[in-house]
């Protein structure tokens, strides 16, 4: 690892002030503090966000569920309050790697680092969130660039992620068995009269799946999706998994996913 | 730059100097000379360098020192009474060969504490489910599995 200028900032104001040119912002390290072993990241100086505390916290008004930027994944998948609004977020939240990552690992570090086989984005973009940042508001549909890539200006610091709170939800994952990353991960949420469908590890970023969202939206049964064929195009193919085979586990997923919501 | 960190560790209030990349891990083992933690891939995969942080298990190799000031820090050697006695889940993967070379134990240890004190009569499947951030190269996870639902449920009787 490089050396880097390491800070300690108190407040969201105080970080911001501090993010600019190499600087890099450090949330639960679990995927910048590897990257910048590997010198895949040389940050000048480290903004360290574990200190601030209003950073991390769970509130909800019935409507909508709000997360600050920093509250670890653990806390939401033991959070009394994300399984009575939104039980699949908190699902979602346990099946990210393993226990010691979600001691660790936040919303905020993974919403902004997009990963391509990341869970979060694919329940913010079926749960139709807003990204709160010290800058203003992102809608999840016009968040997620594709790989590793967002719309969040280079000093701009995620402070929460709002969801709204559907009439029911579920996602079902084929973990990559090593990383227990997506392969593919569907998110199915029903919101009475319109449904999202999120798709996440199966292309270069998280989507949406228009023909299962428009077939769930006049009938929310399983049966609505189960003869759906996905496009391959645009898919990945590595040693995991081919396209044709992402392709077929999107449906396979989606299935399963609203089996779930409706149990 | 030296910069000072300071933090408890089994109990013990300690600081070091050292620098701002340093991994959690590195102070433990180098600076603190406790080498029962261990390090197996350095890329947070394997778990063999879990330690305890605020009653959380954690991979020390996957922070920096820098994020542990102030915090509690829980390493193996921490684990077993002054005397010697040993915790009931060290007992536990004695008592049931939990180990070969013991290499992946005490990150093993280490992890099996922290949950079991919130599942104290956990199944085979939810262990396995738990153990997914530690890796053993020897055992085949057979015994380690016995050993922490019989290390649990010692734990929940207070043995
Ligand atoms: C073994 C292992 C298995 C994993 N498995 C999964 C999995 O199954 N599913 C999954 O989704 N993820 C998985 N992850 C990733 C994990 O969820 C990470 O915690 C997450 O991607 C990054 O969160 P972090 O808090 O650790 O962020 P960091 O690593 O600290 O930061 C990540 C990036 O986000 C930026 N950042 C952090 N916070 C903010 C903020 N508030 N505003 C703006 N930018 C910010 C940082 O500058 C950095 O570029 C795994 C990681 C490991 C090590
Ligand atoms: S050495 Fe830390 S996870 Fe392997
Ligand atoms: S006992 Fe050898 S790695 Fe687990």
């Amino acid at each position: 690892m490089h050396a880097f200028k390491y800070h300690r900032p108190s407040s969201v104001n105080d970080a911001a002030a501090l993010v600019k040119g190499e600087a890099k912002l450090l949330a639960g390290g679990q995927t910048l503090v590897q990257t910048m072993k590997l010198r895949l990241a040389s940050p000048s100086d480290i903004i360290d966000l574990g200190t601030i505390k209003d950073l991390a916290g769970i509130k909800s008004d019935g409507k909508t569920l709000s997360i600050g930027a920093m509250t670890r994944h653990a806390d939401v998948a033991h959070s009394a309050e994300v399984k009575k609004a939104i039980p699949a977020l908190a699902a979602l939240a346990a099946m990210i790697g393993d226990r010691q990552v979600r001691a660790m690992g936040t919303i905020g570090g993974s919403v902004a680092n997009n990963d391509p086989a990341a869970d979060y984005p694919a329940a913010l973009l079926a749960l139709n969130a807003t990204i709160t940042t010290n800058k203003g508001k992102h809608e999840a549909d016009k968040f997620f660039k594709g790989m590793f890539t967002t719309a969040l200006a280079a000093d701009e610091i995620i402070t929460g992620v709002s969801f709204q709170v559907p009439r029911r939800a579920a996602y079902t994952k084929f973990k990559n068995p090593a990383s227990r990353f997506a392969i593919v991960g569907v998110f199915v949420a029903d919101f009475g009269g319109s449904v999202r469908v999120a798709v996440t590890g199966a292309g270069a970023g998280v989507f949406r799946q228009a023909d299962m969202e428009k077939a769930l939206a006049a009938k929310f049964a399983p049966e609505s999706v189960a003869n759906i064929k996905v496009k391959q195009d645009g898919l990945n193919s590595d040693m995991h998994a081919s396209a044709e085979y992402r392709a077929h586990l999107v449906t396979v997923m989606a299935k399963r996913a609203v089996e779930a919501a409706l149990k | 730059m030296a910069v000072k960190v300071s933090l408890k560790v089994n109990g013990k209030s300690v600081s070091a100097e050292v620098e701002e990349r340093t991994l959690l891990v590195t102070v433990i083992r180098e600076n603190l000379r406790l080498t029962g933690t261990h390090v197996g891939c350095d890329t947070a995969q394997c778990g063999a360098c879990t330690v305890s942080m605020n009653g959380k298990a954690v991979k020390s190799c996957s922070m920096l020192a820098m994020q542990a000031e102030g915090a509690d820090v829980m390493t193996i050697e921490g684990v077993a009474k002054p005397d010697g006695t040993l915790h009931p889940m060290q007992a536990a993967f004695k008592e049931h060969h939990g180990l070969q070379c013991g290499f992946c134990t005490p990150g093993m240890v280490m992890n099996a504490i922290d949950y079991a004190k919130h599942h104290p009569d956990p199944t085979e499947e939810q262990i396995r489910e738990a153990l997914e951030g530690n890796l053993c190269r020897c055992t085949g996870y057979h015994n380690i599995v016995k050993a922490i639902g019989a290390g649990a449920r010692a734990m929940a009787a207070g043995k």
